[in-house]
């Protein structure tokens, strides 16, 4: 076991969105160069997870406690917990009308930059890596000259959620559903970016309803969250487990006796 | 009406001084200044609080309570150029009119008199030597049932004329600048414009309304466009006036046969302003777009007025209101569109979209149709909302903080109205206000 402090310790975390308790003692670490999968039915808390992560006010916590790089997390706002490194990729990206692309990219680097006492990005050089990181996910800059994510498919969506990935460098990205609403070869095309995203000083925790996802992006531990809580971890086999069997078994063994 | 008739005596020593000062100018423009003068003095302020549909949101006490100096003599007052060139687009090709304080400012100036294509010249000089300004002055900026447009009228002194000649494309915009200084007197300034286009002309005229400096001052404005058949005009108006301004403008238009006359007004500043867009389309294929944006804070007031009359069939007018509101500032739209029975095909649209920034904004949005035809497109609606929370958490998530999230969703709400601009300095100038000077709260008492 490794000595270094976790990139995220969640300890019986309790939370509620208008009154209602989504979050039921949920717990959860994660270690530099890990990738994590949280797999769960319709309700069972999966995205409430990564959007309290995220900080979205939305959410109250209600008890327990998320460390992140040993700091209170949950004593930070959003955004600075996206300067500290954290990204939430979307299960459904939000269009942002009359906001291009590349200015909103721009402002979000900037901001991070500026937070780390670097100087702002230069226009030169934010373009060139615009570009770059676009091949990453075949994202056309006539998608980019657009408002974010309007008119967007589903896919194209999916895909500039990697992307704004691809230019934050996080340390830890929560993926929300990545595969939700995506045909196969988008799916590659997501999976794909976010392999060769993958680093060992970096972590990552995808949220998924299938297993499918897991044939592109090889998780080191598989968790099963019914009801607001992790009720079995494992390694990837777990998926396989919980591909044949369904989730109608987990959700059994969770019910209070 | 004698306390009504009080207020607006204060200007009978003004307007006699004028009167006496202009003794050179044509007879005709003496009668029509006395007309106004006479008018104005029956009409009074449009201070009745009852019966007043036009100022039903808007109390005009303030203005017609306060004695203004006017302007009519002595030295014009000094602007510095390179804060001129700051608080508005510039380019020095641009062909320029500059006023301070209602007098025409040649030093800041650059007038267009040669060649006859194009004409931009002070009004003052143009109504002795250009038969235009008598065929058009006033023939669209009625003042019989208008105070504040025979106020204006009465006191026409200097101000901008601006004509292209049939068929001729100018390759500039015209920049009209209008400029309010800090003095210790609070001034009554009453700019002037009128601009006539030929048949197939092509014109970009912008209108800048600046204030420089802090102080009570009175900008009561009347512009007019002439626009010939098949001519194609373009007008920005950018209101940018000082905090504790007063703002009374007209722009009053008529477009002829295949004409099309496109708008987009920018209003912010001003402790008080009312903002009138009449157009008529005159004949058969003439359009209009209208678009305009407007930003209040603090607690500054707004009323922005456009009347759209198909007065011919096969008209189109298309327009396009958005407006921001923060702190306890109010606005006011209403925008009437009428289609007589005759009008036949006529295809008119109107949208009026607000972004309330805070709980004590307040916006009054009246858009109406009277239509009398039974053969035309006509759409109108209007909306009032908040900030999306979840754009502004999807923003956050990227490490833009809460401020900075607002001025991006803000900027990307008056977009769509920013990039109707043609001319591409006007239009880099509204990016930066809208990306970087916008003075809002930032959060503080947020909706």
């Amino acid at each position: 076991m490794s000595t270094t402090t976790p990139i995220l310790e969640v300890r019986d975390l309790r939370a509620t969105i208008a009154g209602k308790e989504i979050l039921k003692g949920f717990s959860l670490t994660v270690r530099a160069g890990e990738v994590h999968a949280i797999m769960g039915p319709n309700g069972s808390g999966k995205s409430t997870f990564t959007h309290i992560m995220a900080g979205n006010p939305a959410f109250t916590v209600t008890g327990g406690q998320a460390l992140y790089k040993g700091k209170d997390l949950l004593q930070m706002s959003a955004d600075v917990r996206a300067k500290e490194g954290i990204f939430l990729g979307f299960q459904y990206p939000v269009e942002l009308p009359g906001v291009k692309t590349a200015q909103f990219l721009r402002t979000a680097i900037n901001a991070i930059r500026t937070y780390k006492g670097q100087p702002e990005i230069e226009f030169k050089a934010f373009n060139q890596l615009l570009k770059e990181k676009s091949k990453l996910v075949e994202m056309h800059q006539a998608m980019i000259n657009r408002s974010v994510n309007e008119g967007f498919s589903g896919g194209e969506k999916k895909r500039n959620e990697v992307l704004q990935m691809a230019m934050l460098e996080p340390l830890l990205t929560l993926l929300d559903e990545p595969d939700s609403g995506l045909d196969i070869d988008s799916l590659k095309i997501v999976a794909n970016g976010v392999n060769q995203l993958r680093k060992p000083e970096n972590a990552i925790i995808l949220v998924t309803h299938y297993q499918r996802l897991l044939n592109y992006i090889t998780p080191d531990s598989v968790h099963v969250l019914i009801d607001g809580r992790i009720v079995k971890s494992g390694g990837r086999e777990l998926a396989l487990e919980l591909e044949a069997k369904g989730y109608e078994e987990f959700k059994k063994a969770a019910a209070p006796a | 009406m004698t306390q009504l008739l009080t207020k607006e005596r204060r200007y009978q020593a003004d307007f006699a001084a004028l009167e006496e000062r202009t003794r050179s100018d044509p007879a005709w423009l003496h009668d029509l200044r006395r007309k106004a003068y006479d008018r104005f003095a029956d009409l009074g302020f449009p201070t009745a609080r009852r019966g007043n549909e036009a100022w039903k949101y808007t109390s005009i006490a303030p203005i017609a309570d306060a004695r203004f100096a006017i302007a009519l003599n002595g030295a014009v007052p000094e602007a510095s150029p390179a804060k001129l060139k700051r608080a508005v687009p510039w380019d020095d090709a641009w062909p320029r009119l500059v006023f301070v304080n209602g007098r025409y400012a040649p030093s800041l100036s650059a007038p267009h008199t040669h060649g006859g294509e194009l004409t931009v010249q002070n009004l003052a000089d143009a109504a002795r030597s250009d038969g235009a300004v008598m065929e058009h002055l006033a023939s669209q900026a009625s003042f019989e049932s208008e105070a504040f447009a025979a106020l204006n009228t009465a006191f026409l002194q200097e101000g901008a004329f601006v004509k292209i000649a049939d068929g001729v494309a100018a390759r500039e915009p015209v920049h009209l600048i209008y400029v309010t200084t800090q003095s210790a007197q609070a001034f009554l300034s009453r700019p002037r414009t009128l601009v006539v286009a030929g048949k197939n002309a092509k014109l970009a005229v912008i209108e800048s309304y600046l204030g420089l400096g802090h102080g009570r001052a009175f900008t009561n404005a009347v512009t007019e466009y002439v626009i010939g058949d098949g001519a194609q005009v373009e007008r920005s108006l950018l209101l940018i006036e000082g905090a504790e301004a007063f703002h009374v403008g007209t722009a009053a238009v008529r477009a002829g046969r295949d004409s099309s006359f496109t708008s987009t007004a920018v209003s912010l500043g001003s402790a008080l302003a009312r903002s009138n867009t009449r157009v008529s389309l005159q004949a058969p294929g003439a359009s209009a777009t209208i678009n305009g944006l407007y930003v209040t804070t603090g607690s500054q007031h707004l009323d922005v007025n456009t009347d759209v009359a198909h007065a011919a069939p096969q008209t189109t007018s298309r327009q396009q209101h958005r407006g921001v509101l923060d702190g306890t500032s109010r606005s006011i739209f209403a925008g009437r569109v009428l289609i007589p029975a005759g009008s036949q095909k006529a295809d008119a649209r109107l949208v009026n979209k607000n972004l309330l920034l805070s709980r004590g904004a307040e916006v009054d949005t009246k858009p109406s149709m009277e239509i009398f035809a039974d053969d035309v497109k006509a759409t109108h609606g209007a909306t009032a909302g908040q900030l999306d929370a979840t754009a502004l958490f999807y923003l956050n998530s990227r490490g833009i903080a809460a401020a900075s999230a607002r001025m991006l969703l803000v900027h990307g709400f008056a977009s769509e109205i920013i990039t109707s601009v043609q001319t591409a300095k006007l239009r880099a100038f509204l990016d930066r206000l809208f990306t970087k000077s916008l003075p809002l709260s930032g959060g503080k008492g947020a909706a």
